[in-house]
């Protein structure tokens, strides 16, 4: 039963890595597996949820939908790499501060989808945030503080604009 | 109604941002299925029918190291029996893994166990189930009805427990004042937790002790029920729930998948761990508020409720849920049905029936929100039938003279019904939108408001529990806690939360009594090896009943602290104050609570006579409980065309009582509205005639994203209720119990002009169109 293992070279957090895969194995495996970076959660392994999406070569991705080997020579970027050290990104300590998270396991999901958002060069309004942020579930907090903690850091960090509605 | 505290606190009232989330923001939580990484993964194979005879287990070849386990080899291990003393209930034993015969979908049948999780997941596909179907019965009507299929040989009605209640005056009240009467159906709900359920057990060859890691929220009772059904001693089980990624009610319970993991752990002396994928949660973990209630409110001509008759079924599915039974949900009906409405005479006939269906348990709310939903729409729709203003019958008909008691015997304290609902008319400014409504429907739009008045039975003890006659009457809590000789507090204690903040709440409610920062306290929880016996995080009781007795432990410790700065000081106990991580008295002379705590550690000589060797206290709470209140508000644009409601705007006024961290208040009750928004409008399970699950995935239920749920405004009142030592009520479940009705009356209220009026949640929008066209077609 021992299968053929397939050799993955890839950038995570600006560390180059390697990891040896069955062909199978999901990149969210191997992520969690293979190189013990268990902030990436799985909660429906079907695409749906969002709360395994990380960055891939700058787009948002569901690490449960796209297999090991098809990152190879890929950037990658996690929740383990948006802190400095011991500074938290703006959007972590906004999430903090404004209690975006209660259980914490969407948030990994919901932050690499927001950070991602929050580097494009379109400006965030509450319809955008809303549009692109409700392809993520969360189960506890009912989203307001998450939308005031993502509204936070985009106004903290100069990408804000005031919806043509308001 | 009583006002703010007048003494000024340091620590209770504020918004301290929660200790929990530095981790969490960093992806540096521990949840379980992070723990299992690298262990022997166990996979389930489960029944694909919902009822049937086994006539055999056919295994494939099986590589070294794999082992696949059948309800033959586990012969020796007790099955799960929740038992109740009263309510005719039946008692009925759910097996680990079944030998002969199966009842739901879902069951798991076999457990396979392979080095990874890809070997094991393709053994189990090669495992073939022979079972011959029987005849199952699904529907909750069908089954409660004659001739039904049995689903258990000792239960021939299929009815595991009924309750009966009937004041002497009701029949009297009903013959003389105008009958109102609905029908109620809610569907079948998941509590979908975005974490699955899960566990990793470890076999310690030097203690011969095992340890299970497991996404739970009662870590002692699991514990016990585990090592009952297993005949182990308990003391040889150590159960951990690390960080657990929500519950909301479906973690309670022991599942035998939990049992079969340290079963296995202990006889092959090896460490396993089963992570449960989403299907596997949807369709076998379990389901909630597949309930059918008939209501007949008597009204007199000035719109006050007399009496309510009610008839109530609740589908428990399979098997009686451990350790609350199946009793949880039918009974809670029962007994808490008048919600914060006086009824005089109360008539109540409540049956819980099993079907061949995954196995009911509770789910934030429990039946209330299936009550609130039937009580709110009976106001409603008697005000319409009475010419009485819908908030204008509410307020002839809400308990507004404390305390209350109930014609089931329950006691209401200090609450205020009356005025959330007068705030929020007013925050929501109704004549305003009446003017709104009236112009959108000008324009053929549909604008729609609803509201919801609830209270909330919060923080009960052992007394609530034992009236329903449970076996086993969780109900207090204990908080063991010390200050270390380095100066930092330790607070061990048996609730377990999972999302609620708790370390953050009772770490402000230990600092305002002992004067220390909150960085410098820990609460430990939800380790059995480390804490005390205790019931762990439902019932929106921990802040309430750990709180209360993290209240009373630490003003125990804050006395040991006094006089021993007393001591040290020289001076007077009664005037020493600890403030800022100092004993300090009168005159200027202080001393730091890290040298007290060196002191009585490392010097114990002189202050050893006045109060022994250590800063070691403890206190257990057992409330009788309280009521938390609220009235919600939804504002909905229903599409005629399409069936489909949006929600402009959601308005909840709350009164918890004292307020310890107002943030997490907030985030307590937005997440129960969005939960409660969920089963209003959009999540249900479905099953087929024969027992089939249809909705095995998110793409079929639906939980609702930031695009259905709207912002939540949250306004509050406090009343301090003298029911509990700290003054709060509990809030976890009200949000999810007032939603459905907010929503659900705003769509009829919407809907007017049709002459729609709902009474199955969720409304669809297939629902909503259904009813919509019936309107129309019936009207002349
Ligand atoms: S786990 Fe990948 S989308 Fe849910
Ligand atoms: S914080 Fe628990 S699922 Fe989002």
């Amino acid at each position: 039963m021992s299968e053929p293992k397939v050799t993955v070279c890839c950038t995570v957090n600006g560390q180059k890595v390697e990891a040896d895969v069955v062909p199978r194995m999901s990149l969210a495996d191997m992520l969690r597996e293979e190189l013990h970076l268990t902030g990436t959660h799985l909660g429906c392994e079907h695409g749906v949820c969002g709360a395994c999406t990380i960055i891939v070569n700058g787009a948002p991705v569901r690490s449960c939908l796209m297999f090991g080997i098809q990152a190879e020579g890929a950037e990658i970027r996690t929740v383990e790499g948006l802190a400095d050290g011991d500074t938290l990104s703006p959007l972590q300590r906004a999430f903090w501060e404004k209690h975006g998270l209660q259980c914490g396991f969407c948030t990994p999901g919901f932050l690499m989808l927001a950070t991602w958002m929050l580097e494009q060069p379109e400006p965030v309004t509450e319809e955008r945030l809303r549009h692109v942020l409700s392809s993520n579930l969360c189960r506890c907090t009912g989203y307001t503080n998450i939308v005031r903690a993502v509204t936070a850091a985009a106004k903290e960090m100069g990408k804000w604009a005031e919806s043509a509605a308001a | 109604m009583a006002g703010l505290p007048d003494e000024p606190m340091n620590w209770i009232g504020r918004n301290i941002p929660r200790l929990e989330d530095p981790a969490l923001v960093r992806g540096e939580g521990r949840f379980v299925a992070d723990i299992a990484v690298g262990s022997r993964a166990v996979v389930f194979v489960r029944s694909p029918v919902a009822a049937g005879v086994i006539r055999g287990i056919e295994k494939p070849d099986l590589p070294r190291g794999v082992l696949v386990i059948t309800g033959g080899d586990v012969a020796a291990l007790k099955p799960i029996v929740p038992r109740l003393g009263r309510f005719n209930y039946v008692a009925i034993e759910q097996p680990i893994l079944p030998r002969d015969r199966v009842h739901y979908v879902g069951q798991p049948v076999v457990a396979v166990v392979a080095p990874t999780q890809r070997e094991a997941e393709d053994i189990a596909d090669a495992v073939f189930l022979d079972i011959e179907p029987e005849q199952a019965v699904v529907d909750l009507d069908s089954a409660a009805g004659p001739g039904a299929p049995v689903v258990h040989p000792m239960a021939p009605t299929n009815t595991i427990v009924e309750g009966r209640i009937r004041t002497p005056g009701l029949d009297a009240v009903l013959a003389e004042s105008t009958i109102v009467e609905i029908d109620v159906r809610s569907r079948r709900q998941n509590a979908s937790p975005m974490e699955t359920r899960g566990g990793a057990a470890s076999f310690d060859k030097a203690s011969g002790r095992v340890s299970l890691h497991a996404s739970v929220q009662m870590p002692h009772m699991l514990r016990t029920g585990i090592a009952d059904c297993i005949g182990m001693p308990e003391a040889d089980l150590r159960v951990v729930a690390p960080d657990v990624g929500g519950g909301f009610g479906q973690k309670m319970s022991l599942f035998p998948e939990y049992v079969l993991l340290v079963w296995l752990a202990r006889k092959y002396r090896t460490e396993v761990a089963w992570i449960e994928d989403r299907r596997e949660n949807l369709i076998a973990s379990a389901h909630s508020r597949d309930q059918h209630h008939i209501v007949r409110g008597a009204f007199d001509g000035q719109g006050v409720m007399r009496g309510l008759d009610v008839e109530i079924l609740a589908n428990i599915g399979a098997f009686s849920c451990y350790p609350t039974t199946c009793g949880v949900e039918p009974l809670m009906a029962l007994a808490e049905y008048a919600g914060p409405y006086k009824v005089a005479e109360y008539g109540t006939h409540a049956r819980g029936i099993t079907t061949n269906t995954a196995v009911m348990a509770p789910y934030r709310g429990v039946s209330r929100p299936v009550v609130s939903f039937a009580l709110e729409r009976l106001m409603e729709v008697a005000a319409k039938r009475l010419n009485i203003d819908p908030i204008e019958i509410r307020r002839r008909n809400l308990v507004t003279v404390f305390p209350h008691r109930t014609p089931t015997n329950m006691v209401l304290d200090e609450a205020s019904y009356l005025e959330t609902m007068e705030k929020a008319v007013e925050v929501a400014d109704l004549p305003g939108f009446r003017a709104r409504q009236q112009a959108a429907r000008e324009q053929g739009r549909y604008l729609g408001i609803g509201f919801s008045v609830i209270n909330e039975r919060t923080g009960y003890g052992t007394p609530a529990f034992a009236a329903r006659s449970m076996e086993i009457t969780p109900g207090y809590e204990r908080v063991e806690i010390c200050m270390t000789p380095s100066g930092e507090v330790e607070a061990r204690i048996g609730a377990s939360p999972h999302g609620q903040g708790l370390r953050t709440t009772l770490a402000q409610i230990i600092a305002e009594e002992v004067g220390v920062d909150v960085q410098r306290i820990r609460i430990i929880h939800g380790d059995t090896d480390r804490t005390p016996y205790g019931w762990g995080t439902f019932a929106s009781r921990s802040l309430v009943i750990a709180g209360g007795a993290s209240k009373l432990a630490a003003g125990k410790l804050a006395q040991k602290l006094k006089r021993a700065a007393a001591v040290l000081l020289q001076g007077e106990e009664s005037q020493v104050r600890l403030e800022a991580g100092m004993a300090l008295i009168p005159g200027g002379a202080s001393i730091s609570l890290d040298t007290i705590a060196r002191t009585v550690y490392h010097s114990a000589g002189p202050i050893s006579e006045k109060i022994g060797y250590d800063l070691n206290e403890a206190a257990t709470y057992d409330p009788e409980g309280t009521f938390s209140n609220a009235c919600h508000v939804a504002v909905v644009e229903v599409d005629a065309e399409t069936g489909n409601t949006r929600i402009l705007r959601y308005i909840v006024v709350e009164d918890a009582g004292r307020l310890i961290n107002p943030m997490i208040v907030d985030g307590q009750v937005q997440g129960g509205v969005a939960q409660g928004i969920g089963n209003a409008l959009l999540e249900e399970i479905i099953y087929d005639a024969d027992g089939n699950i249809l909705t095995g995935s998110f793409a079929d239920f639906i939980p609702p994203t930031m695009a259905e749920v709207p912002d939540i405004e949250v306004h509050h009142l406090a009343t301090l209720t003298g029911a509990t030592v700290l003054q709060a009520k509990g809030v976890g479940e009200g949000g999810s119990i007032a939603a459905p009705a907010a929503v659900i009356n705003a769509i009829c209220d919407a809907l007017q002009p049709f002459g729609v009026q709902l009474f199955e949640m969720p409304a669809t929008p297939q629902r909503v169109r259904a009813a919509i066209r019936a309107a129309q077609e019936t009207s002349p």
